[in-house]
């Protein structure tokens, strides 16, 4: 195996293609060097791109923020701006593992390692997160949930790779929020994840709704009909009782020793509930 | 796999770097953990390995200021970049005051886990000098101890911030 350090978009590109599929992009490395260590992969390259200046750090402009898919989750969690514009997505970064594992985690890698249970994802998804994609093609923009296809997969071409996100700038009366449960206080994988993105017009009414679900389908999902479900409501009990509904029907989660099916199924539209309560209470502040 | 045989590089890379303030230099394989290099190549065994995967915070250094398990940072990613390990933490013969607190409070058993505690609590303390309990229990629950429990690890740090902020 090398391992090469590309200063640039285009020489990682080059070396992606140049190995064929046969190329490992390295970004934090908390999924990478435990599947190296455990013979599940076995490249003729890694690529670590840490070293290119576009993937790393937080950008903002009146759009909105750009994160280099790079930058670890401790940067993005220290951020200020980003912190106070997208709480629900830096929750959702700051449950990645411990301390140790926040300084070197990325937001690119948590998606592309294609874990359905990948605690950034659905909070992303809430968000109407864009990735932005580099490949031998140049680059496109993709909606975060097109990126995962299936566990430990994903739609990425050969030679392409995560370089960074694009999200808009939160409107007024807005917020976000993600909760997930685990059986344990700390340092265990989603047994649900969900989290709600929301906005309200001057009446208290809701105007945008999406909702991310993860680990109780094969990828993080969308969930337009629960987003739906609070759209024109002001988030009164039966508006809620249609979100938890609307997220409870389209989970196909599966059964193991940490949450049986009507387990989780049952938790996904519970979780769904509270996320979208601190998701109000944030857009209400932000009114303030 | 006979087309990774073709392509393997045998050739090591050459690594400068600065470890506990001191330059160094070495050799390693891109397959090398830093754990490795710390370990197997400059003979700094405090660094432990236990799981290997990132789960128990044995291997913990700081890497540019920042808190890591080292057995998930390649040795050549060490380029250029600053690392501090717990050969580091004592003064000559003056233990840091969390080392001196950990001997007090008895926050250690057999020791394969108090490098990576020691090192994950100077992380810690340099960052917010006066934590509450809940905040050191979270950030060393990457650090797992399979003998003495916590509470006495997480009394010993707590002694040690109050220590060191001179009360």
């Amino acid at each position: 195996m090398d391992y090469r350090a590309p200063g640039s978009v285009k020489e990682a590109v080059e070396l992606l293609a140049l190995h064929d599929g046969r190329a490992h992009v390295l970004a934090g490395g908390t999924d990478l060097l435990v599947k190296l260590r455990g013979g599940f992969v076995a490249p003729q390259v890694v690529v670590d791109v840490k070293a290119i200046p576009q993937l790393r750090g937080i950008e903002s402009d009146a759009r909105g923020f750009r994160i280099g898919a790079a930058t670890s989750c401790a940067e993005l969690a220290e951020h200020a701006a980003f912190s106070a514009a997208w709480p629900g997505v830096v929750e959702a970064l700051h449950l990645i593992g411990s301390t140790q594992i926040q300084g070197r985690a990325t937001a690119g890698g948590n998606l592309c390692n294609a874990s359905p249970a990948a605690d950034s994802v659905p909070a992303m998804i809430a968000a109407g997160a864009i990735c932005q994609v580099a490949g031998p093609g140049g680059e496109r923009e993709v909606p975060v949930e097109k990126i995962v296809t299936g566990p430990g997969r994903t739609s990425l071409a050969r030679g392409e790779f995560v370089v960074g996100f694009r999200l808009p700038k939160p409107p007024p009366r807005s917020g976000d929020a993600y909760l997930r449960l685990i059986p344990r206080t700390e340092m265990d994988i989603a047994v649900v994840g969900v989290g709600v993105s929301l906005a309200l017009d001057d009446k208290g009414v809701c105007t945008q709704a999406r909702v991310g679900l993860g680990a109780v389908a094969p990828t993080a999902l969308l969930v337009e009909a629960a987003g739906k479900a609070l759209i024109g409501t002001r988030l009164d009990a039966p508006a809620l009782a249609a979100l938890a509904a609307a997220t409870s029907a389209v989970c196909k989660p599966i059964d193991d020793k940490r949450g049986t099916i009507a387990y989780r199924i049952k938790v996904a539209g519970v979780l769904a509930r509270r996320a979208a309560a601190i998701a109000l209470d944030r857009a209400r502040a932000r009114n303030a | 796999m006979d087309g990774t045989r073709e392509f393997k590089v045998a050739t090591k890379h050459h690594v400068t770097t600065t470890i506990n303030g001191d330059p160094a230099e070495f050799l390693c394989t891109s397959e090398q953990t830093l754990l490795d290099v710390l370990r197997d190549v400059l003979y700094l065994t405090g660094s432990k390995e236990g799981c290997a995967s990132g789960d128990c915070g044995a291997c913990s250094v700081i890497l540019d200021g920042r808190l890591v398990c080292s057995c998930l940072v390649l040795g050549v990613e060490a380029e250029g970049r600053d690392v501090e390990t717990i050969e580091g933490m004592a003064n000559g013969d003056e233990l840091h005051p969390l080392q001196q607190k950990f001997l007090e409070h008895a926050a250690l058993q057999c020791g394969i886990c108090t490098p990576g505690f020691l090192v994950a609590a100077k992380a810690l303390l340099a960052r917010n000098p006066d934590p509450t309990e809940t905040e050191v229990r979270y950030w060393l629950a990457g650090n797992l101890c399979r003998c003495t429990g916590y509470d006495k690890i997480v009394r010993a740090v707590l002694d040690a911030a109050a220590d060191m902020r001179g009360n």
